[in-house]
């Protein structure tokens, strides 16, 4: 147990979610925690724990989400192969990843999309033509059906080579 | 009845003389009997004894070794947006457009993420998490039954604290405080003369010694050879209250605050007949140009004694040390900083102000093991050539978090209650964009 303490990463008990301890339940509690306030796309991950139309996040939902950002290497090998596939695959971290730009919920990455999420990264710093030149740019990169917006399978292909387990784990310490 | 009522009355004063001679009396003059020293000893033997029921009763053999600084999450100190950069720099080809990726939101949502999990600020703001259990159901958060004998020690200890410890507490703490005022406010007409600065001091230690006792505190003082001298400022970090009784014990100084209403308003006002302390009328404390001319004013005046200040401003759960705000350190004069660190096996001296009432903190203190603290007095400080109040803040703080043992964090203590400014988000914002386009901002 403690010879591959920093490969392990069990399920994290909910008394070890501060989140919890603290009973945040709504966007509001979320905007509490200063790090998460200042964060550029805060609210877009504060909106990725609630569901449509929701403005409460109950204990399950919220360990779905967090879910996301267990390391991959965790799932034990030899798994029932009829079973869905976990959470934290390569595949439902892009797929979160995704979301945070498809403001819609409409499965596309359109210009108008990324030029929002570009904005709430850079804030003022960029002017909007250059800003539009780099959405157009990797828009034209990513694009393959010839749609002008980028949807789930060319983000994909797109970020193939990118080492998606390291940028996208949190490891639980023992 | 009346056989009753002769009864009660022969109880209380037996007990009245007991506790004047055993505890009043050393107490005024500094002198310990060892009484306090016996009950810490059985009380560590109790708690360590207790630890190891508890960890054979648990199923999990590893042992919680992490300090409080450690976090449940690992943290990847190469993860940052400034090693980006370097990457970025290293491959890039001179591109004219922009060198933003679709993975750029990966960093964003990983960092976001982690701070729902456990980030740095709001865990400050409640009580620290002890390793294993002491015995207390108020640090009872993750320990469950574990033995008949445990739970029976615990039954002990509760009918311990409550029933003898607490009356105890409470009856020389209004002893203490009552000695407080009348003392003060019979000096307080005097004349002023050394020998009223003397008597003064006296009864401030008297009284301060008493309320000590009156907590269990079991204080240990480090270099006493830096302690704040007249005419100087004294700043230390802030948990609770009860730093004003733990610090006054060894020294005396000249308190700043906010004038109360009430009993608390009594005992001001009688404390400043005795030495000048500077207590501030609530329209006062937003004048700040005021409030530094006041200052200053004690301060450059070398015979009266140094001004105690917090500059956190808030109550903070003594695992980190938070901002310091500038202005203690605008007003000039050499800083004595001093580190306080509160033992938590014993009892837990923070005082979570939006949980609890002074009252019922107090009541928490006084049911409480003991209240056991180490005090670091530091070499004095002053502000350097050329060093603004910030920086020189910021380096009393590391200072003081180094000594303590405690995380230095740049925090500000207000976001207990207040929300965080946008300008560090706007930091945030604009390093990313450098990231995108190039320092040359083309």
């Amino acid at each position: 147990m403690s010879s591959s303490t920093n490969k392990r990463c069990r399920q994290p008990k909910p008394d070890e979610m501060t989140g919890f301890r603290t009973k945040i339940s709504n966007r509001e509690d979320f905007q509490r925690i200063p790090e998460l306030a200042i964060n550029p796309l805060g609210d877009r991950i504060i909106n990725a724990f609630f569901s449509d139309g929701e403005d409460q996040v109950n204990f399950r939902a919220f360990m779905r989400t967090l879910a996301h950002f267990r390391p991959i290497e965790d799932n034990e090998k030899g798994k029932d192969p009829s079973s869905s596939e976990p959470l934290n695959s390569r595949n439902n971290k892009l797929l979160f990843a995704f979301r945070l730009y498809d403001l819609d919920k409409d499965d596309k990455i359109s210009r108008e999309e990324l030029l929002q999420v570009l904005r709430m990264m850079v804030g003022v710093n960029i002017s909007d033509e250059q800003l539009g030149s780099i959405a157009d740019r990797t828009i034209q990169e990513a694009d393959q059906d010839g749609d002008s917006a980028i949807s789930f399978p060319e983000f994909v292909k797109v970020l193939e080579k990118v080492d998606v387990e390291q940028k996208m784990s949190i490891r639980f310490l023992h | 009845m009346d056989e009753f009522g002769k009864a009660a009355y022969n109880v209380l004063s037996v007990w009245l003389t007991l506790v004047a001679v055993l505890i009043l009396v050393p107490a005024m003059f500094g002198i310990s009997l060892g009484i306090n020293e016996m009950y810490m000893k059985i009380l560590v033997k109790t708690l360590e004894w207790a630890t190891l029921r508890i960890q054979k009763g648990v199923k999990e053999i590893e042992r919680l070794q992490r300090a409080a600084t450690n976090g449940i999450i690992q943290r990847d100190a190469g993860f940052s947006i400034e090693t980006e950069i370097a990457e970025r720099k290293a491959r890039r080809k001179a591109q004219i457009r922009g060198d933003f990726e679709l993975n750029d939101v990966f960093y964003f949502s990983k960092k976001g993420v982690e701070s729902i999990v456990e980030d740095e600020v709001t865990q400050r703001f409640t009580s620290e998490e002890l390793v294993s259990w002491n015995l207390l159901t108020r640090t009872n958060n993750n320990f469950q039954y574990i033995s008949v004998r445990v739970s029976l020690i615990w039954v002990l200890g509760v009918f311990i604290r409550y029933c003898i410890l607490c009356p105890l507490r409470i009856t020389l703490a209004a002893i203490g405080l009552s000695w407080l005022v009348i003392g003060t406010t019979i000096v307080g007409q005097l004349p002023s003369s050394r020998v009223k600065n003397l008597l003064s001091e006296l009864v401030h230690l008297m009284c301060y010694r008493i309320c000590a006792r009156g907590l269990s505190a079991t204080i240990h003082y480090h270099n006493k050879e830096n302690r704040p001298k007249k005419g100087g400022i004294c700043v230390a970090n802030h948990t609770s209250p009860i730093d004003v009784v733990i610090l006054a014990n060894d020294g005396c100084y000249a308190m700043v605050g906010q004038v109360h209403g009430g009993l608390l308003g009594v005992i001001q006002r009688s404390m400043v007949k005795a030495c000048p302390h500077v207590w501030f009328e609530r329209s006062e404390m937003k004048d700040r140009q005021l409030v530094t001319k006041r200052l200053t004013d004690h301060v450059s005046d070398k015979t009266k004694l140094p001004i105690l200040i917090f500059p956190e401003g808030t109550c903070i759960n003594n695992t980190s040390v938070m901002m310091f705000k500038k202005g203690s350190f605008e007003i000039g004069g050499t800083i004595y900083p001093v580190a306080i660190k509160y033992d938590p096996q014993f009892g837990d001296a923070f005082w979570n102000s939006s949980k609890y009432s002074m009252v019922s903190y107090l009541l928490r203190m006084m049911t409480s093991w003991a209240i056991v603290c180490n005090v670091w007095y530091l070499p004095p400080m002053t502000r350097q050539e050329g060093e603004d109040a910030v920086s020189f803040a910021n380096r009393v703080k590391s200072e003081i978090a180094r000594q303590g043992g405690l995380v230095d964090l740049s925090w500000d203590g207000g976001l207990k209650r207040a929300k965080v400014k946008e300008t560090f988000k706007e930091e945030q914002q604009k390093t990313y964009s450098k990231m995108i386009v190039g320092d040359d901002g083309n």
